[in-house]
């Protein structure tokens, strides 16, 4: 167990020490999102890993401190520390990711706090859209929910690598060991099944700190991580050299100075794999090609670059490059086309309308499109696809009847649903599923420019679930069987 | 695996920085960037010379200026306009004041009086798109601001009309006569902003480091004299050894009492006091000191 929080001054010295004399220039940065069920001990954990890694600003902690005594004192509340959400829950004020810092000698960690409730699907979402790992809560004394296995739903959907299956709590299970094993177990094969091969389970208190920073003596079954040590080592990037090199070009720089009367170069950030100097590349949609002739930078040019870097692009031709074009490897296959299939989540309060004009917004580039077909949508409450027939609908649906029985496909707050939408121009589309970077897009309304959906190009998950040209299943998911 | 090991947090952070602002230039026909000749905005600044090299800086900077300012801030916004070539355009509190746009307070602070000509100065230049440097880490109800964040043509921030962000797909449609304020240090925290002027060797405006001055103390703070009405007769001046960690309008901007001369000294004492100021007095002093904060953000951002 580790030191209750208010008898730390000692560790405090230790602390300051190692902040000054750490190598901080050597720190990488890991970006994650948690989901729990209300009353998991999500607050609790978050405000753990803040209070043992010494995050916590000391006028936020002497506040807490002082609302723990006014309601009679005790350990203090760890969860207050990121309660400002709380409030606005009773409130009924619209709930929203909350981000956090906390950091370590080696690493700097962003975490996308996702509250769950009636905005879970969207929250979670938009959260998990740029973690590079998601920590499952479960309560030890309830297990694997409906919820959790939503939680693991939307973590495969938006394809983060990396899982960490807290089992919280254990201190009110007595620590067994059996417990744990059969939470771990259930949630593995679940896991497995929507597609998640990286899941490491940690048996927690976040309310006594076992096994969050440190190391519990309660579970000496144990010989796993604490959670804070495997955040210390998941890999942050992906081996660049594993990775097609893909580069949505932001902004063409000319400067057009005495200086540099000619320099044109194109200003992105890498959103995958590797460039180097003598790369030929070709430039999507046009399909012209080229060669790099320098990576510039402010700081002096470049041999080679990796993702994520923002870098400016020099190409040896005059070809034609704007922003929203996409850069890849010459004889890299990517589709190119007018037709989008793919998955979204969608957002807004408003329904989706078949036949609706949106803007999709992909990469750096934004093109108008109808959307044509919703064909297929997840329950992920019961991880169920219900299926529709697959109607060519913009003349045959009457855009102002949004009744649910009228156009039974609507996707509504929260809806995730499979989809086609038909482009005003051929744009290039990497499946999300192997491209997360340069794979993902908006949709949003013409109108007023709110974002409408979250989608990803592609449809593994609900194709593994619900697979499009098997007819034979059919009947069985109209009924509305699981898996 | 064969990962770049030189790419580190302070990297990342660069370069989602410059990607934002690199978006903003992509998306929008007329920014500007706030500049106040504090660490956040000069920062910023930095980013933005890096982001569009060997371009120069494609943004207007706009200082919203209280009348209350320190001199040696003034001369550093002049310097670096003048060196990067840059526009300034001025939001004049006095000028507001003068016009009677806002009233002057009793208690002569003008940090509350920034809001009206900072929404005069963007609708006279018709700015669609505003850099700030608010970090989220800076307070709880920051914590689930946006990197966009879409205004009203009142400057006003609606909690049902904020979208969700996802990916690094910036949304910056907006109407006409609304616009929309930037966060690129969304997720720097205030030693990664230290350390970052650090690694880039980035100058600050002389108040930022210690030096000997006139002050005197009023709500636990250390003010400096000026027109702007301190000290009063009750109120002693003497002279310490001080730094700010803000810089803002004279009247409710405190000192602390430091010796820090160069970046790695305040690093070792932002560390240290983030750590260890539990004490009641200083805690105290802490606590005012964020609300003054959070009132300056109230009418700045
Ligand atoms: N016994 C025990 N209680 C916990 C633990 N973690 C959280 N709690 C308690 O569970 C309740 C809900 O915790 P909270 O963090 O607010 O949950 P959230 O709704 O998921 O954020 C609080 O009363 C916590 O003190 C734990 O590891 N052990």
């Amino acid at each position: 167990m580790t030191t209750a929080p208010g008898t730390t001054d000692l560790a405090d010295e230790t602390v300051v020490a190692s902040e000054r004399t750490a190598d901080h220039t050597q720190r990488d940065l890991l970006r994650l999102a948690t989901a729990g069920s209300v009353d998991d001990g999500k607050s609790t954990l978050i405000g753990r890993l803040l209070y043992d890694t010494k995050s916590v600003l000391a006028d936020q902690l002497a506040a807490v401190e002082r609302a723990t005594a006014a309601r009679g004192g005790g350990a203090v509340d760890l969860a207050l520390l990121t309660d400002g959400l709380r409030s606005e829950r009773e409130q009924g004020i619209t709930i929203d990711v909350a981000y956090r810092y906390f950091s370590t000698a080696t690493r700097a960690f962003v975490l996308a706090d996702t509250p769950g409730h009636v905005q879970y699907t969207r929250n979670m979402v938009t959260g998990a859209s740029t973690a590079e790992l998601a920590i499952v809560l479960v309560d030890a004394r309830k297990g694997v929910l409906e919820q959790t296995r939503r939680h693991a739903t939307i973590t495969a959907l938006l394809g983060v690598p990396h899982v960490v299956l807290a089992v919280n709590k254990m201190d009110l299970v007595g620590f067994d060991e059996a417990t744990f094993r059969s939470i771990a177990d259930e949630f593995a094969a679940y896991a497995a099944q929507v597609g998640l091969d990286d899941v490491v389970a940690v048996p927690l208190s976040a309310l006594d700190g076992d096994n969050v920073v440190e190391r519990s003596a309660r579970t000496p079954w144990y010989d796993g991580p604490t959670l804070l040590e495997h955040l210390e080592v998941v890999p942050v990037l992906r081996d660049p050299g594993t990775e097609a090199f893909r580069f949505p070009v932001q902004v063409v720089i000319r400067p057009r100075t005495s200086e540099h009367p000619d320099y044109r170069g194109y200003a992105g950030k890498i959103a995958s794999g590797v460039v180097r100097v003598g790369d030929e590349v070709t430039v999507l949609p046009s399909g012209k090609s080229s060669v790099v002739t320098g990576i510039d930078t402010f700081d002096g040019p470049l041999d080679e670059a990796h993702a994520p870097r923002s870098v400016t692009l020099r190409l040896a031709d005059d070809v034609d490059v704007a922003r929203g074009d996409l850069v890849v490897p010459t004889g890299a296959q990517v589709t190119v086309a007018q037709e989008l299939r793919g998955t979204v989540c969608w957002l807004a309060e408003r329904r989706s309308v078949l036949g609706q004009r949106v803007l999709v917004r992909i990469g750096t580039r934004t093109v108008r499109a109808l959307l044509r077909e919703v064909d297929a949508r997840l329950d992920v409450d019961g991880l169920v696809v219900e299926r529709f027939t697959g109607v060519d609908t913009l003349h045959a649906v009457d855009a102002t009847d949004t009744s649910s029985d009228a156009a039974p496909s609507a996707l509504g707050l929260n809806a995730i649903g499979r989809v086609t939408l038909r482009l005003a121009d051929a744009v290039p589309l990497d499946d999300y599923a192997e491209h997360r970077r340069t794979g993902g897009f908006l949709l949003v309304d013409p109108a007023d420019g709110s974002t409408l959906a979250a989608g990803m190009v592609g449809a593994t998950l609900l194709d593994r679930l619900a697979p499009q040209d098997d007819p034979a299943d059919e009947a069985d998911w109209l009924a509305g069987a699981g898996i | 695996m064969t990962l770049s090991p030189t790419f580190t947090q302070l990297d990342a952070l660069e370069s989602e920085a410059v990607h934002v602002m690199r978006e903003v230039a992509g998306e929008f026909e007329r920014p500007v960037l706030l500049f106040s000749g504090g660490k956040d905005s000069i920062v910023m600044l930095h980013l933005a010379r890096k982001a569009f090299w060997p371009s120069p800086v494609p943004f207007t900077l706009m200082h919203v200026d209280t009348g209350h300012n320190f001199p040696e801030v003034i001369d550093y916004r002049d310097d670096v306009v003048e060196r990067y070539g840059l526009r300034l355009v001025v939001a004049s509190v006095q000028d507001a004041i003068d016009d009677g746009r806002v009233v002057e307070r009793p208690d002569g602070s003008r940090n509350p009086l920034q809001t009206v000509p900072l929404l005069d100065g963007i609708t006279q230049h018709r700015f669609d798109a505003v850099f700030g440097g608010g970090r989220r880490d800076e307070e709880k109800a920051r914590a689930k601001e946006r990197v966009f964040s879409l205004r009203d043509e009142f400057g006003q921030w609606d909690p049902r009309r904020q979208r969700p962000e996802l990916w690094d797909l910036y949304n910056g449609r907006h109407k006409p006569g609304e616009h929309v304020r930037v966060f690129p240090l969304s997720n720097w925290t205030e030693l990664d902003v230290w350390r970052y002027i650090e690694r880039e060797e980035i100058d600050l405006p002389s108040i930022y480091y210690t030096h000997e001055r006139e002050v005197f103390l009023r709500d636990g703070m250390w003010l400096a004299p000026g027109d702007w009405g301190g000290p009063r007769a009750d109120e002693v001046l003497e002279t310490r050894a001080v730094r700010y960690r803000t810089v803002g309008d004279m009247s409710c901007t405190g000192a602390v009492e430091s010796v820090a001369s160069t970046v790695a000294d305040v690093i070792a004492e932002v560390a240290a006091s983030r750590l260890t100021e539990r004490g009641a007095t200083r805690a105290d002093d802490r606590a005012s000191e964020a609300a003054m904060e959070d009132r300056k953000r109230e009418g700045y951002f």
